[in-house]
């Protein structure tokens, strides 16, 4: 990290994607893209009920949308998710069902509908493995799916806890841990000390009174080597959260998430969306319209490691930012998108 | 949806005198003309109350004094104080002044809609859920809501 403190960065805009007609909500790089030749891919998702699949041509390096998933979702996409063989893609609607789709000869074809949310579904999310799925609702609870032969989903646990709206589900990179935060401003992680038993239970509960968020929580994201995450709310702040996940992965039980620090006054709107890089690079995206990236300071070692902003991308679009995701591949991408119904693709490039 | 009027007898005032918008003669006719409280003030003053024939205007639920407007951060804050204390009409009645404003404002305006502090007994409850845009698009989306939204918001009235 230590070349990051000496460089001015500055974010480079690449290219702006237009077709949605309605604001753009989130978005997904496709894992298995990006490397070997492979050309980047995207998928992202609208309230113009749409979800749109964007690829980089390699010779003309122009970005073009190769599908639209239309007539499917009534309701508006809140969310989409690669399987990680980056073979399927779950999208989650406000029409409180989450479509299944598979890549069928250069076609993108709806392989199966999971339904049982009362209401709205805001996030999906896969594990590490791809075995199962979890998606979340207004509805306040947090589904796990487990993906059988044939595309078919089975719903193998409904867990209640949250009291309000929950707004993200997102799984440990390595672990089957299921982290979901809440319009009722808590974190809450789901675990299950035989996963074949499907016996999910809420393990910790992250709230104002331990160092928590004082209002909605509205994403999080895990640094690459899972033992630290990130979290950020409608209270302005980042937190950093640290695990000792040696021991869990040794099969010691749960190890409970410690508050490792707060990044305030960084924000002035609503935060929606953070994103942590495989080099150490947070991104966060936020009701302000722009673009800010944080990186680890080794500045304040004696009160344990701290974090700063390495740039702010002012009006990095014309309104809110609702997603930030860094790609996959060698030479990382961010991918931005708004509530102007444009997603952008930016490099971080040294002005030096 | 509600048997019975929440408020049966609201009080009624008296519609503040229309300005004539003030120029400078002399200025250039084709300077951007910053936005202020008086205009903001003029898109919302006639939505239609929920469940009485007057205007929010008339119910004192809106006053030009409780709307900040910062053109150059392109920000504006409207305050509005519902009838009743314990109003279940506080949602919709925040929801179409987010609507009329969504409609009438630049796109690059940010808007912030909250109850007059001390006026309503889910003050915070109300200001979080007006103000998760998420939700809003939610509720935008249920046609009932739209219909009762745009009901309040037709110009037949004012």
């Amino acid at each position: 990290m230590e070349f990051l403190e000496e460089a001015n960065y500055q974010l480079k805009e690449i290219q702006t994607l237009e077709g949605h007609t309605d604001r753009v909500w989130s978005l997904a790089w496709n894992p298995s893209t990006g490397r070997d030749g492979v050309p980047p891919l995207l998928a992202s998702c609208s309230g113009d009920k749409t979800v749109r699949i964007w690829e980089r041509n390699l010779s003309s390096g122009s970005w073009d949308c190769k599908a639209v998933l239309d007539e499917t979702h009534t309701r508006t996409v809140r969310s989409c998710a690669w399987s990680p063989s980056g073979k399927l893609l779950a999208t989650a609607s406000f029409d409180a069902t989450t479509a299944i789709w598979e890549n069928i000869g250069g076609d993108y074809e709806c392989v199966s509908t999971l339904e049982g949310h009362e209401n709205e579904v805001k996030s999906v999310a896969w594990n590490a493995s791809g075995s199962l799925l979890a998606t979340c609702s207004r509805d306040k609870s947090v589904w796990i799916w487990e993906a059988m032969p044939g595309n078919e989903f089975e719903c193998v646990s409904v867990l209640q806890g949250h009291a309000q709206d929950v707004k993200m589900v997102q799984w440990h990179p390595t672990m089957d841990v299921l982290f979901s935060c809440s319009y009722d401003n808590t974190i809450k992680v789901w675990w299950a000390e035989d996963v074949d038993s499907d016996n999910w239970q809420c393990v910790q509960t992250i709230g104002e009174s331990n160092n928590g968020h004082s209002s909605t929580v509205w994403a999080l994201s895990f640094n690459a080597e899972g033992d630290k995450m990130v979290s950020c709310s409608d209270d302005l702040t980042l937190k950093i959260w640290e695990a000792d996940i040696t021991r869990m992965q040794s099969g010691d039980g749960y190890a409970p998430w410690r508050h490792m620090c707060t990044l305030s006054g960084y924000h002035d709107r609503t935060i929606f969306s953070v994103h942590w890089s495989r080099e150490g690079i947070i991104a966060s995206g936020a009701a302000d319209d722009a673009v800010r990236l944080f990186v680890e300071s080794k500045d304040a070692l004696i009160d344990g490691p701290s974090y700063k902003m390495l740039l702010k991308k002012e009006k990095a679009h014309d309104m809110d930012v609702n997603s930030v995701q860094w790609s996959p591949g060698e030479r990382p991408l961010l991918a931005s998108t708004s509530d102007d119904g444009t997603i952008k693709i930016w490099e971080l490039a040294s002005t030096l | 949806m509600v048997s019975g009027l929440i408020n049966a007898n609201p009080t009624v005032y008296e519609k503040k005198e229309r300005r004539v918008r003030s120029f400078i003669s002399n200025a250039d006719e084709y300077a951007v003309e910053p936005i202020d409280q008086q205009e903001v003030f003029d898109h919302v003053r006639d939505i239609k109350d929920p469940e009485h024939p007057y205007s929010l205007e008339e119910l004192k639920v809106i006053t030009e004094d409780a709307i900040e407007v910062d053109d150059e951060h392109s920000y504006v804050r409207v305050t509005f104080t519902p009838t009743v204390e314990h109003c279940s009409m506080a949602t919709v009645i925040g929801l179409c002044l987010r609507v009329k404003l969504m409609r009438s404002l630049p796109m690059r305006y940010k808007v912030d809609i909250r109850v007059a502090p001390g006026t309503h007994a889910t003050e915070a409850a109300v200001n979080k859920q007006l103000n998760d845009k998420e939700r809003v698009a939610a509720a935008l989306e249920n046609p009932n809501l739209v219909d009762m939204v745009d009901e309040c918001l037709a110009p037949t009235y004012g």
